[in-house]
């Protein structure tokens, strides 16, 4: 049987025949942009609010900074405690079009050795986890042009 | 002007891992700054408690918790939560009471009981909490955001993780000299280059642990002071507790991304920055009338951080400052005299609260060898999560 394959939250990415996106929400009167999705009212204290439409965000940024996980964070983080426990880099990337910061985890392989800040990164597919039944999907940070 | 508050006692529970009840180590501490205003429990009108998150119903009405174990005498009661400026928010509340003229004299408690390892979010599926969604989506624990604070100020600021070490050298050399402590030993920085690595670039030595703990205050009204014979009391003359303005553009704890300022051009001062303002400008006092300052030092990075959002130096000076020994005992303006969160690990409602007793017995000369000399003006400072903070100036 095949497993399913579900993001670990609904809404806040798609891959589609576009590509990979991470998806926010844009007010309609103000043009701010909320990530995570603001799909209620727009939280810019000067605007009188206006609808919240879904919009992708930019597939590149500039890592604003970067840091790892050394030691195994604890639930509701899943990890397999038979196994021993891997790091792995957190990279805060600007995104230029949006003027905000979004965190992420680095792509597989990636470690701080790889990473500058000011380097330009683009967003990509990745698993968070994987059990019997499903493959839990999230969102990568990974320097530009760098092919899995 | 705001009026001022007179502090009338100060007391803790030394800090540690003890595996008790916050509730004994609050009640240790409110005793303990009972003693030291020369009151008895019964003479409290208002009992003001910062909770805890650890200690399930009793730490979410701690107010009422700390006094059914002092023995209830019919005070009237508050609790107040505000993640790591919890127990500023307790001051804060017990100085509108009595400035308000609704309480003469307040008891304000504070105290925790800590988990092992690191700090999680309460359990079962929340996805609409950004603090469980950090976890579950990133993983991303406290001390990766002390690392990527880090990790920028290295590369905007040109600190170096030396510069990083040396703020726990001094911290740890103060904390030797405090008896409310939980780790009294001095640290060289090749001991903080040794320990293993937790967050890039930060260290176990640079990252402050969680304790067990209580603190408290007894404040009261200039004219109970007066009365009550205390001639020349520390003042509390303003407490701070702004929230942040949006657009908000610097990565804060727990959040996953920033504002977005595409819409609304933010404001040149930081957060952090307009916490310390909001205090000055309550207390009609600057930076350079300070004596000494206790900084929220969650990572020895952030300590650096602070001295410029306080105005100690200028943006980027941080590193420069602590290597001239401005900010060490003895110094220009002395941070972090009891140690810091470096030598006590944060016990969350009541490590603002402790700050405040440091104040208050500096003010009072009574620090013994931690002693500011002359120390006139004292402030604290403090960031927490979801948007809290707070800053205390007191004076006398
Ligand atoms: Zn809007």
């Amino acid at each position: 049987m095949s497993r399913t394959r579900t993001p670990v939250v609904d809404g806040w990415f798609a891959d589609d025949g576009d590509g990979f996106r991470l998806l926010g929400t844009r007010c309609a009167a103000c043009s701010s942009v909320f990530f995570p999705r603001e799909d209620a009212h727009c939280r810019n204290p000067r605007c009188p609010g206006g609808d919240l439409e879904e919009v992708p965000l930019s597939r590149h940024g500039r890592v604003w900074s970067y840091t790892d996980s050394r030691y195994r964070p604890p639930s509701p983080y899943v990890t397999d405690p038979e196994l021993p426990w891997e790091p792995y880099a957190l990279i805060a990337v600007e995104l230029e079009s949006e003027r905000m910061v979004v965190l992420g985890q680095a792509a597989p392989g990636v470690t701080v050795a790889d990473l500058t800040v000011g380097m330009e990164v683009e967003v990509v597919a990745g698993v968070l986890h994987e059990d019997a039944e499903t493959i839990w999907t999230t969102w990568h940070w990974r320097p530009a042009g760098v092919r899995a | 002007m705001t009026g001022e508050v007179a502090v009338l006692g100060a007391g803790m529970h030394p800090w540690g891992k003890w595996g008790r009840s916050f509730v004994e180590y609050g009640a240790a501490a409110a005793r303990a700054a009972l003693a030291d205003a020369g009151l008895e429990w019964r003479d409290i009108g208002s009992v003001v408690g910062a909770d805890t998150v650890r200690g399930g119903y009793p730490g979410y009405v701690a107010g009422a918790t700390f006094a059914k174990a002092l023995g209830w005498q019919g005070a009237r009661v508050a609790s107040v939560y505000a993640a790591c400026a919890s127990g500023a928010q307790a001051v804060n509340t017990a100085r509108a009471q009595i400035l308000s003229g609704l309480a003469d004299v307040v008891l304000v408690v504070g105290a925790d009981a800590a988990p092992k390892g690191f700090f999680r979010p309460a359990g079962g599926d929340r996805p609409d909490d950004p603090d469980w969604l950090r976890f579950r989506v990133l993983g991303a624990t406290n001390p990766t955001y002390f690392g990527l604070y880090a990790r920028r100020r290295m590369a905007v600021r040109g600190d170096t993780v030396e510069d990083f070490a040396q703020v726990k050298v001094k911290n740890s050399a103060l904390g030797a000299l405090n008896p409310n402590a939980r780790y009294r030993k001095r640290v060289t920085a090749e001991e903080v280059a040794a320990s293993a690595v937790v967050a890039d670039p930060l260290r176990l030595l640079d990252i402050c642990a969680t304790s067990d703990g209580g603190a408290a205050l007894v404040l009261s009204s200039m004219e109970f002071a007066r009365r009550h014979g205390a001639g020349r009391p520390v003042r509390i003359r303003a407490v701070s507790t702004v929230t942040p303005r949006y657009p908000n553009t610097v990565l804060d704890l727990p959040d996953i991304a920033t504002d977005s300022a595409v819409a609304a051009e933010p404001v040149s001062e930081t957060f952090r920055a307009s916490i310390a303002r909001a205090a000055y400008e309550e207390a009609g006092l600057g930076p350079e009338d300070l004596s000494l300052a206790e900084v929220y030092d969650l990572s020895t990075a952030l300590e650096l951080q602070w001295y410029e959002d306080l105005g100690l130096c200028g943006q980027g000076e941080g590193a420069k400052l602590l290597r001239e020994g401005a900010t060490a005992l003895g110094g220009q303006i002395p941070v972090n005299v009891s140690g810091g969160l470096a030598s006590f690990g944060e016990a969350v409602p009541a490590q603002a609260i402790a700050q405040v007793c440091e104040l208050t017995w500096q003010l009072r000369q009574e620090a013994g060898e931690r002693q500011v000399a002359g120390a006139r003006v004292g402030i604290t400072a403090n960031q927490g999560l979801f948007g809290h903070g707070s800053a205390v100036i007191a004076v006398r």
